[in-house]
């Protein structure tokens, strides 16, 4: 074990619940105090195939777990087939003992437990819980009070399973508690549907598409109490111009869609930008092109974020870096799409989307602000009046002896359309100039943020989920791991604050190209080198640390 | 209010003969009645536009609008309504707009009984691109991109929406304004979708005056319910062979809308939403 922290693998065939195990994995060690990052790992499809999850402790904040683990729970003869070798020396086996060839190690017999309960295969993870809970050598009443409360259904008879399986293990180490308030543990999704809710969420619309599916189901389950509608149009093209309907009206709305479903957004998000509307749209980036790896995971969007739309106009790309991020900064994108009337795209990528983090109890940054609305003892309203700041204040219908007109071409203040050339210039420079005051905005929520050894001249660059392993591999190797949160308008003065004093710097990206490494040569910052992965897969924190090593040295 | 004040001073630019003049002075003769009798006041109409000559309409009409994209004025429609149900919200789109680039919206909102009403300005031709076929344009229409003419069937909108679950579905045609304000009229007071397919003339490319004229006659009331009959009425004319067409409210049935099965709730307050994220989070502790 690496000191104060914990790997645990738990693997099986879809369908056998490994993702919800994983989670009640990381509840257990949340209760013992830990920071916890879940990685979830399955292929497209829903019976068989091989899932599994790593579940990582330690006592900071973590975004990232390692290729090697201390404890390999596996259900099946597949997952020690595919994950042995990451046990080392001094790893322990909890295995199924009814249908894995087990080595030394804790065998369960999960199929005679379960025969015994009568019950159904899918709570054989019953037992491999309680036998990792004994394995790793926490009390039955710990184990107890987590498994009551994460069990809904069926809730007595899975505690019985756990208790067999828990007397037919055996302490192997002891995973001491660190005395820290537990965190509870949501994913990247979930997080965002918290943070929606706190940004005033009226309507959320998605066409069912992985990494983002969650992130409606969580809101759908929830819906009537937090008082959100969840609506799953026919198409993408539906989706964001339903939440373009809405933002007319006045209500806050927002879209999830991945890669593909984002492409086919492309003709309304110029829309909203010509007409000035407010939108949100959560690009959960996945492995492309096109249907690429639909479960698995890349940072290949920057780019495509950046530039997409024909034509000229405004637009605010965020990238969190972890759940705790996508809460925050998510309501930081609605409230700015808002003031600023413009598209926000949101882009986290598959390992926050999916992957599980200990969430804080409060949301940051705490940044608030309200649409600029228009007073409404004033006479004629004009939607696109021309102001100093580019900002139109808002009126939204039902507006008596008003009229609220938004326009897809170019138009005059009232929203007419025009083809006269003074007036479209200055409707465009009136729309650019909106940019200013939103850089101005970000550079004061400290958008490029530094981890490892400020003080650092070698420097590495990331975005995105890279957070947490670029975090870790900072501090161990004494590097500036610097990080724009805020990718569009680029934060230059922040960005030239955190790079003060870097001699070299190298890109960290999970593309194939370095898209941001590319994005901030055009602002004068050229790396020596990168470090790039682009076979579905994140970096681990382990393998990461011997590319770094193998460029720096 | 005059019907008058709701033309706006945009400078019209519609052919002389247009049928889309029939359809803007109807629709401004019906919402100034509509507004005075309190049956809808102005204020809560929203006018949803495509792109194509119809969507000048809104350019030349003084109402609150949406002037959104060829094919999509449907989901904005959709949005608009989710946000606000009070508001009355009218698409006018065109055949190519509608029945080509966003026909799977149209299929939806029939599918989902949205409450809006869909005008569909169905000159049976592009004529903003200026005169090639589209889905309605009859068999062997010659255009610029069909100079031997065109191959393909048309379609047969009130058959498509009524297959859809429309539940309301007319036609009209511009050559006889007054018919046609009053279809839209019962179109507007339909709770639920409504779709009207107006047969409007194009006076550049596709003038079809004479075979309206000596086709068109009005289905007798009485039997708007009858799905056996609103099937006979779709059936009578194909939108290519010789047949007589009718006019007037082909089918009508009432049913849950959308909205009604997603009603809007009530914000919550700021206490209520730190209240709901404590449960959530202490749900997972």
């Amino acid at each position: 074990m690496e000191a104060g922290e914990v790997s645990v693998l738990i693997g099986g065939k879809a369908g056998e619940g490994i993702s919800s195990a994983g989670q009640v994995i990381a509840r257990l060690l949340g209760q013992l105090g830990y920071r916890v990052h879940m990685h979830f790992d399955y292929p497209s499809l829903i019976k068989g195939g091989h899932n599994f999850a790593i579940v990582r402790g330690a006592g900071e904040p973590i975004g990232a777990v390692r290729n090697r683990v201390d404890l390999l729970l596996a259900l099946d003869q597949e997952t020690l087939r595919v994950h042995e070798w990451r046990l080392g020396g001094s790893g322990v086996v909890v295995c199924n003992s009814d249908t894995v060839k087990c080595p030394p190690g804790i065998g369960i017999p999960v199929q005679s437990i379960l025969a015994s309960e009568a019950a159904p295969a899918v709570m054989g993870n019953s037992a491999m819980l309680g036998a990792f809970a004994r394995a790793a050598g926490m009390d039955w009443a710990l184990a107890e009070q987590v498994f009551s409360r994460s069990f809904l259904k069926e809730t007595a008879r899975n505690l019985r399973i756990a208790r067999k399986g828990y007397d037919a293990s055996g302490e192997r180490l002891r995973i001491q508690p660190l005395g820290k308030a537990p965190l509870p543990a949501f994913t990247g999704n979930e997080a965002m549907g918290i943070g929606l809710v706190e940004a005033g969420l009226g309507v959320y619309l998605s066409y069912p598409m992985s990494p983002t599916s969650n992130l409606m189901h969580f809101l759908a389950a929830r819906a009537d109490e937090a008082r959100v509608r969840v609506i799953q149009p026919e198409s993408e093209i539906a989706v964001i111009l339903m939440a373009l309907g809405c933002a007319y009206a006045g209500t806050r709305a927002a879209v999830g869609t991945s890669g593909g479903g984002f492409s086919l957004m492309v003709e309304a998000l110029g829309l909203a930008g010509m007409a000035e509307l407010p939108a949100l749209i959560v690009l959960g980036q996945r492995a492309g092109p096109s249907t690429g790896l639909a479960t698995y995971t890349a940072q290949a969007d920057l780019e495509f974020a950046i530039h997409a739309g024909h034509g000229e106009f405004p637009r605010l790309v965020i990238a969190p870096g972890d759940a705790n991020e996508a809460r925050g900064w998510i309501r930081v994108a609605m409230d700015l799409a808002w003031k600023y009337q413009l598209p926000a795209l949101f882009l986290p990528d598959r390992i926050i989307c999916e992957g599980m983090y200990s969430l804080d109890p409060v949301a940051t940054p705490g940044y608030r602000a309200g649409p600029v609305l228009a007073d409404p003892g004033v006479h004629t309203y004009y939607r696109y009046a021309l102001t100093d700041t580019g900002i139109s204040p808002l009126r939204f219908p039902p507006a008596k002896g008003e009229l609220v007109r938004v326009n897809s071409h170019a138009h005059d203040p009232d929203g007419t359309t025009t083809e006269e050339p003074g007036i479209t210039r200055a409707m465009a420079e009136k729309r650019h100039r909106k940019m200013a005051g939103l850089a101005r905005e970000l550079e004061g929520l400290h958008p490029v943020k530094v981890a490892g050894d400020p003080d650092a001249r070698t420097a590495i660059l990331c975005w995105g989920s890279n957070k947490g392993v670029c975090g870790e591999l900072g501090e161990r190797l004494g590097l500036r791991a610097v990080r724009p949160v805020a990718l569009w308008p680029f934060p230059e003065g922040s960005f030239a604050e955190a790079m003060d004093g870097v001699d070299r710097f190298y890109g960290v990206e999970t593309n194939e190209t370095g898209q941001l490494t590319r994005l901030v040569r055009a602002f004068g910052y050229q790396a020596s080198g990168m470090v790039l992965k682009y076979d579905g897969r994140a970096f681990m924190v382990d393998e990461l640390e011997q590319e770094l090593r193998k460029v720096l040295t | 209010m005059k019907g008058t004040d709701l033309i706006s001073r945009a400078k019209n630019t519609w052919c002389p003969g247009c049928g889309n003049f029939a359809i803007q002075h109807a629709l401004k003769d019906l919402l100034a009645e509509m507004d005075e009798d309190r049956t809808l006041p102005l204020e809560r109409v929203i006018l949803v536009a495509g792109i194509g000559q119809h969507g000048k309409l809104f350019d030349f009409m003084n109402l609150n609008g949406f002037y959104a994209l060829h094919g999509r004025t449907i989901p904005v429609a959709a949005g608009i309504r989710l946000a606000n149900p009070d508001l009355t919200v009218i698409c006018v789109t065109g055949d190519g707009d509608s029945y080509a680039e966003g026909l799977d919206h149209l299929v939806f909102a029939a599918k989902r009984n949205l409450d809006i009403t869909v005008l569909v300005h169905d000159n049976r031709v592009y004529g903003l691109t200026t005169g090639q076929f589209t889905p309605t344009s009859p068999y062997g229409y010659r255009g610029h991109s069909t100079p031997a003419g065109e191959q393909e069937r048309p379609l047969n909108p009130p058959g498509l929406m009524l297959a859809s679950g429309a539940t309301f579905i007319g036609r009209g045609y511009t050559g006889r304004r007054g018919e046609l304000k009053d279809l839209i009229r019962e179109a507007l007071l339909h709770k639920g979708f409504s779709f009207v397919d107006i047969l409007q003339v194009c006076a550049t490319y596709n003038n079809l005056t004479s075979y309206y004229n000596e086709r068109v006659y009005t289905w007798p009331r009485g039997d708007e319910g009858d799905l056996r009959a609103a099937q006979e009425k779709a059936g009578e004319w194909d939108y290519s062979t010789d047949a007589r067409i009718g006019l007037g409210v082909m089918y009508r049935r009432t049913a849950p809308t959308f909205e009604e099965s997603y009603p809007v709730p009530a914000p919550l307050s700021p206490a209520e939403k730190d209240g709901w994220v404590a449960r959530v989070m202490g749900e997972r502790s």
